[in-house]
């Protein structure tokens, strides 16, 4: 058999951003139905590689050969046209049109007036999407689907076009477990047909699943590349981190120790019953001074909404919340941040950085009022407050003064950390606080998730990184179909437990069922 | 590979676009202060400098609100009939003596304010119709308060809107303290960084436990006062109350200079000094076609191509 085409040789490719070297002479080369990993730390250059592309920026020096033929594609339109399809970081569809045009956007079917064929793309649509597990009324603005549905939306898009290379930049950070295998067998096959996949993620046990070969980018060169399988996971996050092997050996790759003890018996905060309708039915959730609290659920199954719900965010229609023993105003964001709650949201970019504002202005945003007199800043506050917490969690920005917009995206999520802690709050709800975070800024997260515990914070935990839920928390409550299901505390605490309480495995729930008759 | 590199460089226009964006307003004004200065008689006078910066001085004090407004990705569309509604009240009260005139005056404007900004924050009306509604209505009540032009005779009035101090007239001296107050309370105050935050991005602005009715109403009773400011300022210049014809199409030059001066219509960025050059620009503009006998007709089509130009560098912007 002859060895398969080369469908893309990169040569040379280089960017800079003001005050960032973002890429620096980077050579690439994809085969025919080559799965390829493409790693390395927050900031390190992987989006930027991906948008030099496919025409989202220009670079500034280097070759793209695509198909034999160099190209230089000025949108990514050009560049899906061409055969590149991308499912870029941020999900980048429209969220006010409806899911089947945004399945179709660019492509839409039309009947013989021209005219665009309303009919045939929703019926399309509801085939295409049942196919990725995703049954919902394709007539609805996309807006009005979880994250998770949305990235399908976004698979579903760019494996529908004739595309010769796919390229996706974390897609499975805001999926389940589920519908990562329903991706992965998306990836097989389009790997069968012969079409090369580019495939970009922190979650090093996927990487190894389903890509042949890697490139490791490092402060925007590239350190290595190669077949996957001659590198374990400890000499790959050692060449990501540009760290010593024993080092990274001796540190493990998670960083919760796992126990808190809980100070105090009395929970910090308390919420009962809290009910919105159709999403929420009667959620009841106490964490005690220095307890990790998981929440398990799949997708939809109301972890979010009872997050949102806590911190003011989401108005409920019964229910309450006190925090040190005090009832909460329900409804109001503001009431729930001054006593102490806050919220790290799970849409970090349509509902956590302000784009536009500098790192600085970020990080400063919740704490102003108490950064200021009268209604004046003071500046020289600001500064130590926001050059503390750069330091702390590494930071990686080419000054305070830059814009969020522009940071990678591990970054812009150590930002939103950043933003809360300076608030010193008594009960942090993280909705997937790890999301999008390499392995070293991850592990970074987990510990400083750690030491706030044991410094008495209480931390309510949302992941469908189960790894992460099951090590970081102390206890679990389990939801479905926005009812608590169960909960698992102690010894119980385990992937398996969790994955038959969510399931709903009936001996488990009698179980659960007996111990509160019993107590 | 060094040929490589040069030949993929794409000329940067986009650079060039956002060079103009912000600098693009300065560099207008002094082109055309120099074209004046070659070709118009009598332009190079300490005289023909105060009337130009005169006349200015209450579409920058307006400009100045409507830039805060639209830094939270809003409009405010009401300013001129505010602007005849000052002029109402300042001639129906003008009995009691100004202060109290005055006072009279700030009271409806924070109404009008007031109405906009609840109709936008709380019952979420868009703001370009929010203050659409103010705009009429707003000048349907001058004009029942006061139905015709009334000459005022009031001294303190009258030495408001003529006097001066070392030469410097009381209206730039107004115009300018107020410009250093906004840029102020933009750049340094916590009321400046959230308005900021909530025009850039309102659901985050809102998850970050921002007060964003509270922000947003206020920017319209600024904006409003500011407005109102501005009228009685023209008012006592005029030493006459129009409710008819004061602040007609104020609303207009008042974006025009703020989209000029290189602050977005998409909120998230307020550029005061720009705002006050964009109004400088369109002064110096209007000027220069009436000193050279050109109908007025010309200067709304004048106007209307630094307008497309202004939101062309501004599309510019954000891609690389
Ligand atoms: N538009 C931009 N303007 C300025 N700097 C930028 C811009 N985009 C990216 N950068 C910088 O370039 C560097 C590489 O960013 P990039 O987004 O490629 O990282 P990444 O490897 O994708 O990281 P992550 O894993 O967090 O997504 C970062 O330092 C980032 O701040
Ligand atoms: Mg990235």
């Amino acid at each position: 058999m002859a060895p398969p085409a080369e469908v893309l040789a990169v040569r040379g490719l280089s960017k800079t951003f003001p005050g960032v070297r973002a890429l620096d002479d980077v050579d690439l080369t994809l085969h025919a139905g080559e799965v390829h990993a493409l790693i390395g730390e927050n900031g390190a250059g992987k989006s930027t590689l991906i948008k030099l592309l496919t025409g989202v920026y220009r670079p500034d020096a280097g070759d793209i050969v695509f198909q034999g033929r160099p190209v230089s594609f000025a949108t990514p339109l050009e560049a899906q046209k061409a055969g590149i399809s991308t499912i870029y970081q941020e999900v980048n569809l429209i969220p006010l049109l409806s899911v089947a045009r945004n399945l179709f956007l660019g492509r839409e079917p039309r009947n013989r007036f021209g005219l665009l064929d309303f009919a045939r793309m929703n019926r399309e649509a509801e085939e295409t999407l049942r196919g990725y597990g995703v049954r919902v009324d394709v007539r609805r603005p996309l807006r009005s689907l979880g994250v998770g549905a949305q990235q399908m939306v976004a698979l579903a898009r760019a494996v529908a076009s004739e595309a010769r290379i796919v390229i996706m930049d974390e897609p499975t950070s805001s999926l389940e477990p589920r519908e990562v295998e329903t991706l992965f067998s998306v990836i097989r096959r389009l790997r069968d047909e012969g079409i090369a996949v580019v495939y970009v993620s922190h979650r090093l046990d996927e990487l190894y699943a389903v890509c042949d070969t890697v490139t490791v980018l490092r402060d925007g060169r590239r350190v290595h590349h190669g077949r996957l399988a001659d590198l374990d996971r400890l000499s790959l996050v050692s060449t990501m981190l540009g760290r010593e092997l024993g080092e990274v050996r001796s540190e493990g790759l998670t960083k919760f120790t796992g126990d808190h003890h809980a100070t105090d018996s009395r929970p910090v905060l308390e919420a009962t019953d809290l009910t919105v309708p159709h999403q929420l039915h009667g959620v009841s959730v106490s964490i005690r001074p220095g307890e990790v609290v998981g929440l398990g659920g799949l997708l939809g199954s109301g972890r979010t909404e009872t997050a949102k719900a806590i911190s003011g965010a989401l108005p409920t229609s019964s229910g309450r919340v006190t925090v040190a023993g005090v009832p909460l105003r329900g409804g109001s964001t503001p009431a729930a941040i001054r006593a102490g709650v806050s919220l790290l949201p799970e849409d970090r970019k349509s509902e956590g950085i302000v784009p536009g504002l500098s790192v600085r202005e970020n990080i400063s945003l919740a704490v102003l009022p108490r950064l200021s007199r009268f209604g004046l800043v003071s500046e020289a506050r600001v500064d130590s407050i926001v050059n503390t917490f750069i330091e702390r969690l590494r930071i990686k920005a080419s000054s305070p003064q830059q814009k969020v917009g522009e940071l990678s995206g591990g970054n812009q999520q150590k930002v939103l950390l950043a933003r809360w802690l300076a608030m010193n709050p008594k009960v942090l709800l993280l909705d997937e606080p790890t999301r999008g975070i390499d392995v070293g800024a991850k592990a970074e997260v987990q510990k400083l998730v750690d030491e706030l515990a044991a410094d008495g914070l209480g931390v309510l935990l949302i992941s469908s990184d189960l790894e992460e839920l099951i090590e970081g928390s102390d206890r679990v409550v389990v939801l479905k179909d926005g009812a608590v299901v169960g909960e698992l505390t102690g010894d119980e605490v385990t992937e398996d437990k969790l994955m038959r309480t969510i399931a709903g495995d009936t001996p488990e729930r009698d179980a659960v069922g007996e111990a509160a008759t019993d107590g | 590979m060094a040929e490589a590199a040069v030949k993929t460089v794409p000329l940067d226009k986009a650079r060039a676009l956002q060079w103009l964006q912000t600098y693009g307003v300065y560099a207008g004004v002094a082109l055309l202060l120099i074209v004046n200065i070659a070709i118009t008689p009598h332009f190079l006078s300490a005289e023909n400098f105060r009337t130009q910066a005169v006349q200015v001085a209450p579409v920058i004090i307006v400009a100045l609100g409507m830039a805060l407004v639209i830094g939270t990705e809003g409009v405010d569309l009401s300013v001129g009939a505010v602007m005849a509604l000052a002029a109402s009240v300042t001639a129906l009260y003008l009995g009691y003596g100004l202060v109290p005139a005055l006072l009279v005056v700030a009271v409806f404007a924070a109404v009008v304010g007031l109405a906009n900004g609840a109709l936008v924050a709380l019952v979420g009306v868009q703001p370009i119709v929010a203050t659409l509604a103010l705009m009429v209505g707003g000048r349907g009540v001058a004009l029942v308060l006061l139905p015709q032009l009334e000459d005022l005779r009031n001294p303190q009035l009258a030495s408001l809107g003529s006097g001066d101090v070392l030469g410097i007239p009381y209206l730039i001296l107004i115009a300018a303290v107020l410009a250093l107050l906004v840029a102020f309370v933009v750049r340094r105050t916590t009321f400046g960084r959230q308005l900021l935050a909530i025009g850039d991005s309102r659901p985050a602005a809102q998850l970050a436990g921002l007060p964003v009715r509270r922000v947003l109403i206020l920017v319209y009773v600024v904006s409003a006062l500011l407005a109102a400011v501005a009228g009685v300022l023209a008012t006592a210049r005029l030493q006459a109350s129009d409710p008819t014809s004061l602040g007609n199409l104020m609303e207009l030059s008042a974006i025009t200079a703020v989209v000029v001066g290189g602050t977005p219509l998409t909120g998230g960025r307020v550029n005061i000094a720009g705002t006050v050059a964009g109004a400088v620009l369109i002064q110096l503009l209007t000027a220069t076609l009436i000193k050279h006998d050109l109908p007025p007709s010309w200067t709304q089509i004048a106007q209307a191509v630094v307008i497309v130009a202004a939101v062309y560098a501004a599309r510019g912007r954000g891609k690389r």
